[in-house]
């Protein structure tokens, strides 16, 4: 029963979406379905959500009392996630249609601190803090590149030699001083790097492994609709 | 029984459309244009349950070694001899995503390697939901292998549902707990080299797999091992040794050929300037 179940489920949803994908939306009752049913997915996980909340206070406070190495770090998580969650959530005053107030937790001057409207707390730690640190850990990317690319090119056999001269000219072309360096030798280089290796070479072996993923998917797919393939439930 | 009545049913979906449905596309109720990929998910299906079919009945498929997916067991078990964690993430993407699935799929082997050894195994994870599925995977597994009491609900974790706060906090695993075999296997984006370069740095043996191609060149610089798309979605099958599961990838292989010859035909027709008819019969909107 436990898996006859989430079979003939994922048999029935996969049918839907892939027999509505074929009608017209507008004209047709699948269409529909198929729309709705993808709005059944972002409800549930809507509530899955409390379940990661759970999670999350669950692994840092355990570490937290048992005072673990880094512990601190995970002292920080735990107040974060109330410090971004709570502010944003409090009711300040609940107004009636007629517009007096029904109730009132804090002065009504608070009113613009809560909730997530500019100006709030969720909106100060938002901007000051979450967006600005996600920014430096993009940026630091750049080093992250730089390490992979001197281990990557390194000339150590023909292969890796063919490499590191391909990456060298890409990357001269990609820049207007490489660029305008590569034209002092000829000016059908930068020309000869964009047709033959980013869209000759480079194109054609990006389609190969779309085409092949694009199968796997598929046939993944297929699989799990017709319940052969169980390894997603833990079966099998 | 319930496999067979599935079968039969998808092929009368499939077949059973009323020829009325097939008037102008803007009225009509089929979406006409779309005619070639309906021909092609029927030519798909059926390939795919003939050889399953081959394969239940015993027929002996032969599948290529990958070599990522050796050194699974290879990994796990360096681990358990440094007695230290496997870091198993899979992908950052949402539970809808295919790859999510395959990497729920694969978490599964992996954590029967790990509760077979008794090897710690951490997966941090971004969605609520995929923590839901990733939960039931490993505690099935760790069920499986008779070892339910090893089994805690804190192996799979939710950590950040930002990219980049997941990223932080699983690089801090990496760098705290020092695992000895960092697994990644699903959907990656930015993230990839970040996450790749630091488990590097931490003296990690590597094995990533991903079906974007503009991540792989990160994980082919960082990683020991890089399943390269198609491998991600046969990992489950190909762990497995199941010969049904194995049907499916030979069946995967053989249209594979067919869009290869067709691939070849079209370069040939275009060369020798024959028209768009051979194009317009792959063209759909």
């Amino acid at each position: 029963m436990r898996t006859t179940v989430p079979v003939v489920i994922a048999f029935i949803s996969g049918m839907i979406m892939v027999v509505g994908f074929f009608f017209n939306p507008e004209r047709s009752f699948l269409g529909r379905v198929e729309e709705e049913v993808l709005q059944w997915v972002t409800i549930v996980g809507g509530f899955t959500l409390l379940l990661g909340v759970v999670s999350i206070v669950r692994v840092n406070s355990k570490v937290v009392k048992q005072k673990k190495a880094g512990w601190i770090f995970n002292l920080a998580t735990l107040i974060s996630v109330f410090a971004m969650a709570i502010p944003s959530m409090l009711p300040v005053t609940k107004t009636s249609n007629l517009g007096s107030v029904i109730y009132s937790i804090f002065p009504e001057s608070w009113g613009s601190l809560f909730g997530t409207g500019t100006g709030s707390i969720y909106d100060w730690l938002f901007n000051y803090l979450d967006a600005p640190m996600m920014a430096t850990m993009f940026a630091m990317l750049a080093f992250y590149i730089a390490s992979a690319a001197y281990r990557a090119f390194r000339a150590r056999n023909a292969e890796a030699t063919l490499l590191l001269v391909t990456a060298v000219l890409v990357m001269l072309w990609r820049i207007p001083m490489g660029e305008a360096f590569l034209r002092l030798f000829s000016d059908n280089i930068p020309g000869y790097i964009n047709s033959y290796i980013m869209n000759g070479v480079n194109v054609a072996v990006q389609r190969g492994i779309i085409i092949g993923a694009a199968l796997g998917a598929a046939s993944m797919s297929l699989r799990i609709m017709l319940g052969i393939e169980r390894t997603y439930m833990g079966k099998g | 029984m319930l496999i067979a009545t599935l079968h039969r049913i998808i092929f009368l979906s499939l077949i059973f459309v009323p020829s009325s449905v097939f008037a102008q596309e803007s009225d009509s109720l089929f979406r006409t244009s779309r005619v070639p990929i309906l021909f092609f998910v029927v030519l798909f299906s059926i390939v795919i349950i003939l050889y399953t079919r081959w394969a239940k009945l015993g027929k002996t498929l032969f599948i290529r070694k990958i070599a990522g997916l050796d050194a699974v067991e290879e990994a796990v078990g360096r681990a358990t001899e440094m007695g230290k964690p496997v870091l198993y993430i899979p992908g950052i993407s949402e539970i809808d995503e295919i790859e999510t699935i395959a990497g729920i799929a694969i978490l599964g082997r992996v954590a029967r390697i790990t509760a077979q050894y008794e090897t710690p195994l951490i997966v941090p994870v971004r969605y609520p939901m995929v923590l839901a599925a990733g939960q039931e995977v490993v505690e099935q597994a760790y069920s499986e292998m008779g070892k339910k009491d090893s089994y805690h609900k804190d192996i799979v974790r939710y950590v950040a549902g930002e990219q980049f706060a997941f990223t932080a906090t699983v690089n801090g695993i990496m760098m705290r707990d020092r695992p000895a075999a960092n697994i990644y296997m699903g959907g990656f984006f930015a993230e990839s080299l970040l996450l790749a370069e630091t488990g590097n740095a931490a003296g990690s043996i590597q094995i990533a797999g991903t079906a974007r191609p503009e991540q792989l060149p990160f994980f082919i610089a960082a990683c020991d091992y890089t399943l390269m798309g198609e491998e991600l979605y046969a990992a489950s099958s190909y762990l497995s040794h199941e010969p049904i599961l194995l049907g499916g990838l030979k069946g995967q292989d053989f249209v594979k050929m067919i869009l290869v010859i067709c691939i070849i035909a079209g370069c040939l027709l275009i060369t020798l300037d024959s028209g768009d008819w051979f194009k317009n019969i792959f063209r759909a909107e």
